[in-house]
């Protein structure tokens, strides 16, 4: 009970200093923009499309599958590109100010410190994400998509912004300079996301384990509209991993002083 | 209340502290006199549990620190060299949050917050952002944060650095009206502070213990007596018995001895210059007097550190009125 009272006090310090600062409201600002302009683009084509199939007697295209599952994995890309901003301030910020002092000799474990602060980073991006249904909500008002498949692609945007919300701790942790691991973490993603180019062009054993890494490809299905354990699995055990090694980052911390 | 057993902390190949021990009893305020440098930040933040010792043990009211983390850090309030602000923060919610990780129940987290601000005269600035706060007052905010959860012990790293003598002042007694609930230790690099507010130093340099006494016991041991180092060429005699019985000697001891050259220290009255005695008796003897001069004891060689250092702000805050 201490705990998850201990893993709220943190998430919503987090919280609250995003929206101290107008970090949280450039960040929020600049994914609807971008979002909003994948929305739009995919939209015309895909009214350009149906309307045009219609004319030649056809007409059943499926928004879900044909415009709602490209604009979420295109917005996986910006996530990509935003989410550095999120992190990256976590613990250099706190290093160098000397606050982690304060944190590290209060009474609570790093764990909860260290969930309080991935919680807190969820919190914003969840913001990011509940804006977008916005878009959703046009979509619903004038024409009937299926729910599902988009609350499937939202739970899959979650799950991957959870894994690079890791990922950015964990580089977050190792500096002291905020900028050093906006860029790092950057430039970690940015592979992630590429590295199954390399796995198109190798042979096949390398192309399974490569696309296996990519954390953007295992979106795909939940796009899709399908909840495969599989991804569920890869994204949730790559959450812990990644919370466990920024764990053992801050210990290893401590111990060199 | 605090117990310090041996503790010895390495960075690589360099030694922050080493074998410190000292204890610190319910109630006490103990003073850690030092140049900068000396140790003091790192023996706190182990106290602390901000960092684990390389050797030794280190319990806070009965639990250890390292084995007993969560119980002892309850039981412990820290004021960082710096003071750990968030600058986004008011104060009030600032004090809010450090209640809530200290694990203040929040049915008595607004009293508390309230009293904190109180004790240590930031009330005027609660909802003032800690970026906009002067330095007097983003340290007693910080001071503040120590107590918002009425610990046991406190540690305060360097609590009046960067004050004017107004404020120096007000802290000062605000620790001292601390004590008695509180068990506190406190480091400072300046000699009147521990003069004034602590009841017991611990005087480190270079990681080491120097002494540990009253401020009292101190000045006296310091300014009581004075040794001379006399090196004799006297092969087969043993020259104890003849600077022994010189006019105005306490105490005689052997501190190195080869091919019949023996060194000695002559402890004596800080007022008695014996020097002229001691050639005398030496070579009414025939010996040989190779060197006589006197001897600096570590803690003074300290001393000195500390007094000239603090001699600035005693000049700054002698001007104002």
């Amino acid at each position: 009970m201490n705990s998850v009272r201990n893993v709220l006090a943190i998430a919503d310090k987090e919280l609250r200093s995003y929206f101290a600062s107008p970090i949280a409201y450039i960040i929020i600002g600049l994914f609807a923009l971008l979002f909003g302009w994948f929305f739009y683009v995919y939209l015309m084509s895909f009214v350009q499309r149906s309307t045009g199939m219609a004319g030649m007697g056809g007409g059943a295209t499926n928004i879900n599958q044909d415009m709602i599952r490209y604009v979420l994995m295109n917005s996986a890309v910006i996530i990509l590109f935003v989410m550095p901003m999120i992190t990256m301030r976590t613990y250099a910020e706190e290093k160098r100010s000397g606050t982690i002092e304060l944190l590290l000799t209060s009474p609570l474990t790093d764990v909860q410190i260290i969930l309080g602060k991935f919680f807190g980073a969820m919190g914003l991006y969840a913001a990011m994400l509940l804006v977008t249904l916005l878009y959703m909500g046009i979509l619903f008002i004038y024409g009937n998509p299926e729910w599902r498949p988009i609350a499937s692609g939202y739970l899959g945007l979650l799950l991957m912004g959870g894994c690079f919300i890791s990922l950015g701790l964990l580089i977050s942790s190792l500096t002291k300079n905020q900028i050093v691991a906006g860029v790092i973490t950057f430039a970690v993603f940015l592979m992630l996301w590429v590295i199954n180019w390399i796995g198109d062009q190798s042979g096949p054993t390398t192309r399974v384990i490569v696309n296996y890494l990519s954390i953007v490809d295992h979106f795909d299905d939940f796009a899709r509209g399908i909840i495969d354990t599989k991804h569920l699995v890869y994204y949730l055990s790559f959450i812990t991993f990644g919370l466990f090694l920024t764990a053992k980052s801050v210990d290893s911390e401590r111990w060199r002083g | 209340m605090i117990e310090v057993q041996n503790i010895t902390k390495r960075y690589g190949r360099t030694t922050a502290v080493d074998d410190v021990s000292f204890r610190v009893e319910r109630g006490e305020i103990l003073g850690f006199l030092g140049p900068n440098g000396a140790g003091k930040t790192t023996t706190m933040r182990i106290l602390t549990g901000y960092m684990p010792p390389t050797e030794g043990r280190a319990t806070v009211a009965g639990y250890d620190v390292f084995t007993h983390p969560i119980e002892a850090k309850q039981r412990t309030g820290y004021l960082p060299e710096t003071p750990p602000l968030y600058p986004d923060m008011t104060v009030r919610e600032y004090l809010d949050f450090v209640a809530r990780i200290k694990g203040v129940p929040s049915r008595e987290r607004r009293d508390r917050v309230t009293s904190a601000m109180q004790r240590t005269h930031v009330a005027d600035m609660a909802s003032r952002h800690c970026s906009k706060l002067s330095k007097g007052y983003r340290q007693r905010v910080g001071l503040a944060q120590a107590i918002i959860h009425n610990p046991e012990v406190l540690i305060l790293d360097e609590p009046t650095a960067g004050l004017d003598p107004k404020q120096i002042i007000e802290t000062r007694e605000l620790i001292r009206g601390l004590a008695g609930d509180h068990t506190i230790v406190l480091s400072t690099h300046i000699l009147p502070e521990v003069a004034q507010t602590c009841q017991r130093v611990v005087i480190i340099n270079r990681g080491r213990v120097v002494a540990i006494d009253t401020p009292e016991g101190l000045t006296s041991r310091l300014q009581g007596a004075a040794t001379l180092y006399v090196q004799v060429d006297a092969p087969g005699v043993d020259a104890t018995e003849t600077l022994q019985g010189l006019p105005g000697v306490s105490r005689v001891a052997l501190s190195d001895q080869r091919a019949g050259v023996r060194g000695y220290e002559v402890e004596s009255a800080r007022e008695t210059d014996i020097r002229r005695e001691i050639a005398r008796a030496v070579v009414s003897r025939g010996w040989g007097l190779l060197e006589l001069r006197p001897m600096r004891m570590s803690l003074e060689e300290i001393f000195l550190q500390v007094t000239t250092e603090e001699t600035p702000e005693e000049a700054v805050s002698e001007q104002r009125p």
